[in-house]
């Protein structure tokens, strides 16, 4: 019978991506979709969702910013060192077409990378926008090369690539190509402009969403979004463009763990 | 034919969304409603704003679910706002949770949520999970239980239901306690145990909190006993709740004596449209078996 207990796995390789950004792999073969998650376990700490950025038959990995406590803590791990997981949980992206744009911020470059593999295994033509703030937080750009993926590199501060954001680009790819569908994953508001661009141009959409997390699996009701009460857990986190551009709170606020509204 | 009554409160069908599941606000509230629940209940909501436990808050075994949420709460304030929010935007009944770590305040978060026109006000005095916050439960001690019960009445003119836990040696005895202080209705029963599971490839047990309170599959056999002890001992209204997922077990705890039932973990079990399962499931039954209505099942395991 099924138990939503976690496995405990062994760090089995850990990568320095970027500045306080690290990739942390797994012998295991995990059977997930890109845009699904796992909840990540250090035992008598805490447990948070994050999203697969690797997986082959053998192999996963997820891609962790070190930026709060729980994240701290997993990059002071080293390899060898036990954590748990639970799932995979939640709703994957659906691939669309013959020609795709990815739009990635920060650390949502991650799904995306997942995506992209997977993408072109199946001959899709892939498009990937990488956004950064700066050089040193670039994320999985020699990966995706590696791969043959087209790549475009925008930083905020102009260290690297175009100078500027995400969307600028992905507003002139929109204008320029012939696109099947947009798939992002990064900070909210760059993700309400990529919703609402796809609206505009009546482009499939889908985005990848965040929301504060306890149980992962459907009934704490802790990740619920207004007004429909959208799960982000189970409903999500894969969600369509046009759905979350119907959230309320999509792209304005979010609830913490004690359940209080806060602005994003 | 599934319609029940709380308290002069109409409820379309029996099945209530049980306290601390999917209840954090109005929205996801309306959420279970438009999946069929005839009346939902709230997460518990304190005075304070509270984060509760860390993470893992949640873990399965074979015969259920163990949680240990540490009754987080956004505070009153927030939790008046959200009612208020389910108020205008459904019409299904909505039962508010309330706890309080002290027996005086369980009298101002009464009075306070009262603001926001609950159908029903649930006096959460049974989780299992603070004790080392909070001490001794309240539900464990007839005359403590009944000084709750005395106060939130005195706080509020909406309908108290007090809700019990089955972690006591005798229930009737704090269920006739209730009863005299006021309780409008009993909520039974709160989740079982504490248990613990422990991974044993790090010796570490799962949940943060280590233990938590016991539901599905596993309390439900003692959910009914409840029930049953508490209906042969009160004439208020008994909200039957623990491990029901599907309508064998809902008509088994209304023949122990609920008027309605609690769901919660069976939102997982199931899915979030478990309500209307479990309800198209009783009346199947009902059909077959020759029943017209909930009343003739209500009690009647007590018939000899």
């Amino acid at each position: 019978m099924k138990t939503e207990q976690p496995i405990v796995l062994q760090i089995k390789k850990i990568v320095n991506e970027a500045s306080k950004i690290k990739t942390f792999i797994f012998d295991y073969r995990l059977d997930s979709e890109p845009g699904q998650f796992i909840n990540l376990w250090i035992p008598r700490f805490d447990e948070k969702p994050f999203s697969i950025s690797y997986q082959d038959d053998k192999k996963f990995a997820v891609t962790v910013a070190c930026i709060g406590p729980f994240t701290e803590k997993m990059c002071s791990l080293k390899e060898g060192d036990l954590v748990g997981i639970r799932g995979p949980y939640g709703k994957s992206f659906n691939l669309k077409g013959k020609n795709i744009v990815l739009v990635g911020g920060g650390c949502g470059c991650g799904p995306l990378a997942f995506l992209a593999d997977e993408a072109v295994k199946k001959k899709i033509n892939v498009n990937f926008i990488i956004g950064a703030r700066t050089k040193d937080a670039l994320l999985f750009l020699e990966r995706m090369k590696k791969s043959n993926i087209k790549t475009f590199v925008t930083t905020d501060d102009g260290s690297f690539g175009v100078k500027g954001f995400a969307t600028d680009l992905l507003k002139d790819f929109l204008e320029k190509n012939h696109i099947d569908a947009v798939y992002s994953c990064g900070p909210e508001k760059m993700m309400k402009k990529v919703a609402e661009m796809c609206k505009n141009k009546k482009i499939y959409c889908e985005l990848s969403l965040e929301r504060y997390m306890k149980c992962g699996f459907g009934i704490c009701g802790q990740c619920c979004m207004d007004d429909s009460g959208f799960r982000v857990c189970t409903d999500g986190p894969i969600i369509q463009g046009e759905e979350a551009l119907k959230l309320k709170e999509f792209g304005d606020y979010r609830r913490d763990a004690s359940g209080k509204k806060v602005k994003l | 034919m599934l319609s029940t009554k709380l308290c002069g409160i109409k409820l379309d069908n029996p099945t209530i969304l049980a306290s601390g599941i999917l209840g954090v606000t109005a929205s996801s509230l309306i959420n279970a409603a438009n999946n069929g629940a005839g009346a939902v209940t709230t997460k518990s909501i304190s005075l304070e704003e509270r984060k509760g436990h860390s993470n893992p808050v949640i873990v399965t075994f074979e015969g259920g679910m163990i949680n240990a949420v540490g009754l987080s709460s956004p505070g009153i304030e927030n939790g008046i706002e959200e009612v208020k929010e389910f108020k205008k935007r459904s019409k299904t009944p909505i039962i508010a949770s309330i706890f309080a770590s002290k027996t005086a305040e369980f009298g101002e978060a009464a009075k306070r949520i009262s603001e926001a026109k609950p159908d029903l006000i649930e006096v959460n005095i049974s989780c299992p999970n603070v004790e080392a916050e909070f001490g001794k439960l309240f539900a464990a001690d007839a005359k403590v239980a009944a000084s709750v019960t005395e106060i939130v009445k005195n706080s509020t003119k909406i309908p108290v239901f007090v809700k019990l836990s089955p972690n006591v040696s005798n229930i009737k005895e704090i269920a006739k306690a209730v009863e005299a202080a006021g309780a409008d209705g009993i909520t039974a029963v709160n989740t079982a145990g504490p248990g613990m599971v422990i991974d044993i490839k790090t010796a570490k047990p799962i949940l943060h909190n280590k233990m938590g309170g016991i539901s599905g599959a596993a309390l439900r056999p003692i959910a009914v006993r409840c029930v049953y002890d508490i209906y042969e001992t009160v004439k208020i209204p008994i909200i039957g709740t623990g491990g029901i997922t599907n309508g064998r077990d809902a008509v088994e705890m209304l023949m122990a004596g609920a008027t309605a039932v609690g769901i919660g973990s069976g939102v997982y079990y199931r899915g979030i449209d478990v309500f209307k399962k479990v309800c198209s499931e009783i009346e199947e039954f009902m059909k077959k078996e020759g029943y017209k209505n909930l009343k003739e099942i209500i009690g009647k395991a007590h018939e000899n």
